[in-house]
């Protein structure tokens, strides 16, 4: 008879061990699902700063989530409490389980106090992208800097977090940089904490 | 043996977002407010202490007549917290460890609002289940 058969069991998520889950996820997916979230954004705005904001946004999610996770996988249990310790968190353990490796160099900014800047010479979100001259200084590394965001915000080092992309003699493609700049109370909580 | 035990989740932005009285005393009536007010009351304290270690088991931090305040925070931020009046710590650190897996799979949900209420009653049951394990 159609329909007789066994009911299946639905196990609920909670239920589930939290494991490590495959460790590689294909690029062309990625690229491919990447590409649609930024066109569907693209049909939602009327200017570049709204789709800035709106990638930023959904980077943000992701932030929030891989930090608990990667502190709970991955360094036992330890929370970040100074700045030095969150910015290396995220160069070399979050850059290292989303991108496959640690990003190419953090740096403390020249000019001001709380400036901090991570360098990247190819961006994986941005490796099949190219920007058409009309769209100025987009850059869909905003994706990225909403996860930095979501990761320092989380953790309580509030920041404003933006995408360049910085020109390189000898080198076709410009390098991305991340800055971060951190609010004021992070650096006097900072300071109070010696 | 009868214990008095209250949990509760308290987000980043102080919002609490999921409670229940997991002791295995009989429920009085002035009881479940005062449990309440005694954990906010206790919320300024952790957030001085959350900065001092990075330990996320922060052990007993405020004591209320024979009521002990213990907490947990995680790395981003929420804190659970556990008003009892036992002084089985290890239990109570297991307890935190398994409600904090708990608390990750709920919150890897992409539909679910970080800071938001947790309504899974499935999540409810699992918590309880582990109060009595371990307290």
């Amino acid at each position: 008879m159609i329909g007789v058969g066994k009911i299946k069991q639905y196990s609920n998520v909670l239920d589930k061990p939290l494991s490590k889950g495959k460790q590689e996820v294909s690029l062309s997916a990625f690229a491919f699902l990447f590409s649609e979230l930024v066109q569907y954004n693209q049909t939602q705005v009327d200017n570049i700063a709204e789709l800035e904001r709106r990638l930023e946004d959904a980077g943000y999610a992701v932030g929030a989530r891989v930090l608990e996770l990667l502190c709970h996988r991955d360094k036992g249990n330890r929370r970040e409490t100074r700045l030095l310790g969150i910015l290396s968190f995220v160069h070399s353990t979050v850059w290292k389980v989303l991108f496959g490796k640690v990003a190419d160099s953090l740096e403390k900014g020249t000019e001001h106090e709380d400036e901090y800047m991570i360098s990247e010479k190819e961006l994986l979100v941005n490796k099949f992208i190219s920007i058409p001259k009309d769209m100025g200084t987009f850059n869909c590394g905003a994706f990225v800097a909403g996860i930095v965001r979501g990761v320092l915000d989380s953790a309580g080092f509030p920041a404003v977090v933006t995408a360049h992309f910085v020109p390189m003699e000898g080198q076709q493609r410009p390098r991305t940089t991340i800055l971060i700049k951190f609010a004021e109370e992070v650096l006097q909580r900072e300071a109070r904490l010696g | 043996m009868a214990s008095t035990a209250c949990f509760i989740i308290v987000s980043r932005n102080d919002i609490p977002i999921y409670e229940a009285e997991v002791g295995s005393a009989a429920k009085r009536e002035d009881a479940a407010q005062l449990h309440q007010f005694i954990l906010h009351a206790a919320l300024d304290i952790v957030q001085d202490l959350a900065w001092t270690t990075s330990a996320m088991f922060l052990k007993a931090i405020d004591r209320f007549n024979d009521l002990v305040v213990s907490v947990y925070v995680t790395a981003g931020h929420t804190r659970f917290m556990l008003l009892h009046d036992s002084r089985n710590d290890d239990g109570i650190k297991s307890f935190f460890q398994e409600v904090h897996e708990l608390y990750i799979k709920i919150l890897l949900n992409p539909l679910y609002l970080p800071g938001s209420r947790v309504t899974s009653s499935h999540f409810d049951t699992k918590v309880r289940a582990l109060a009595r394990k371990y307290l």
